[in-house]
């Protein structure tokens, strides 16, 4: 395709997420898509920010999209809260005029609309893209039950996210069943996983985690498949029965490249048994 | 004092909070609504009616974990999620005892860990949230599973332009 996208990796990259960045810049150079760091980046402030000062969380997010804008390139944001936060400054850029001149001027940057942010999900399930992903599928994933959890983040609110239906999400799941998994219909993708919950209250997140957990295992699905860093630690780690992937993992496990074995052994509940 | 409120709410929200009608479709939705001494669309009325002290020693602004369902459902487009960031810097502002310290902790935590490194660094973050909130034994097994899975990185990793994050901060008043 020859495109060339900024990229913002995000605190999680090089911890939590490893396996998540590993394969989706498997797939992402598969499919020709070019991506450039952004060299100066700091952390998004993540929920503790806006939890202790929102003025402190629309400064950093601000000054991560003000770089992109130096760039003049879209942004791909993979860690889901990051691109909830960075979404978030860029829209406030975008409709509050004495806002944008105060960060554009703190930040040193000129705010170009034609700059957006995109979280893995709108690079990946683009129309256009579905010819390519399509051809590079070696293994289609036939058999395999998977239910798509889209979390928080990425779906609301609406306004911001620009996602399909916040409701009842649907890009993930079209890209599973081009990869030729059976993807299952169920009722919990758009439920809250506890976030940060996870790390002040085990006891709450399991229970939440459970729920979601409990649907997941009633649809009879084969795992669970997600594009936020945040749900894949709460839902992999607070319970024992279902596998749960990142989109781009199944996606390299279908294209059959990058690291796989290595990947699988990142996960709590081991998912090497599905495939 | 029951102005102040709303208004001060309403500005650092950017939230129609006077359109709330208490149709409750927000308190049906909330995952953590069982932690909440108030319910969302309570917690919407006491800001209409500026009960600022109960607000502010409330437990629901810090169970409150910003997952948006409610914003996203609401008929009247209020997201109270920005709602509950406003009234937990006013609470830390005036110098309150938050309701629940063990989440300022982590949060504290997290920003300390900017302010130094500009990114975050897990096993100092948690360490310090480990510290603050005195709690030393929870989840240490799931740590030490995630430092043996490479999750837990040792060494940090420096933002290239800690000038611009201090500068942040300064201007954040943190």
């Amino acid at each position: 395709m020859g495109e060339t996208f900024s990229y913002y990796p995000g605190c999680t990259s090089h911890s939590t997420a490893i396996e998540y960045i590993e394969a989706s810049k498997a797939v992402i150079e598969a499919l020709g898509i070019e991506l450039k760091e952004l060299p100066d980046w700091c952390c998004c402030g993540a929920a503790s920010a806006h939890n202790l000062s929102s003025s402190l969380a629309l400064g950093l997010s601000a000054f991560n999209v003000g770089e992109a804008h130096k760039e003049g390139k879209d942004l791909v944001i993979p860690c889901a809260g990051c691109y909830g936060n960075l979404a978030q400054a860029d829209y406030v850029m975008r409709y509050d005029e004495a806002e944008r001149q105060r960060l554009e001027k703190q930040m040193g940057f000129k705010f170009d609309t034609e700059v957006k942010m995109l979280s893995l999900v709108d690079l990946l399930a683009r129309e256009e893209l579905r010819p390519a992903i399509k051809n590079l599928v070696k293994k289609p994933l036939k058999g395999l039950k998977v239910v798509c959890y889209y979390g928080c983040a990425i779906v609301r609110p609406a306004a911001i996210t620009g996602v399909d239906n916040s409701e009842n999400p649907l890009r993930i799941d079209t890209m599973m069943a081009d990869l030729g998994a059976e993807v299952i219909d169920w009722s919990c993708k758009v439920d809250c996983c506890g976030g940060d919950l996870g790390l002040t209250d085990a006891e709450k997140t399991t229970e939440l985690v459970n729920k979601i957990v409990d649907y997941a295992v009633a649809a009879e699905a084969d795992c669970l498949v997600t594009s936020c860093a945040l749900c894949e630690a709460n839902v992999d780690i607070r319970q024992q029965r279902l596998p749960i992937l990142y989109f781009t993992e199944l996606m390299a496990e279908a294209f059959q490249i990058g690291d796989r074995q290595r990947w699988w052994k990142k996960h709590f509940n081991d998912p090497s048994g599905l495939f | 004092m029951a102005e102040n409120l709303l208004q001060k709410v309403v500005a650092e929200s950017g939230q129609p909070i006077d359109l709330c009608y208490q149709c409750r479709k927000c308190s049906v939705g909330c995952p953590m609504v069982e932690e909440f001494d108030f319910p969302p669309n309570m917690v919407m009325r006491m800001v209409q009616l500026g009960m600022k002290d109960e607000l502010l020693k409330s437990k629901a602004i810090w169970m409150c974990i910003s997952c948006e369902t409610c914003g996203s459902r609401c008929p009247n487009e209020i997201r109270i999620a920005p709602v509950m960031d406003s009234l937990r810097a006013q609470c830390l502002e005036e110098g309150i005892a938050p309701a629940d310290p063990v989440t300022v902790a982590l949060h504290s935590a997290f920003i300390e860990s900017i302010k130094t490194f500009g990114r975050v660094h897990e096993a100092t973050m948690l360490m310090n949230y480990k510290w603050k909130s005195k709690n030393f034994t929870s989840d240490l097994d799931v740590g030490i599973k995630l430092f043996l899975k490479g999750k837990i990185p040792l060494m940090p990793k420096k933002s290239e332009n800690m000038a611009k994050i201090k500068e942040i901060f300064q201007e954040a008043g943190k």
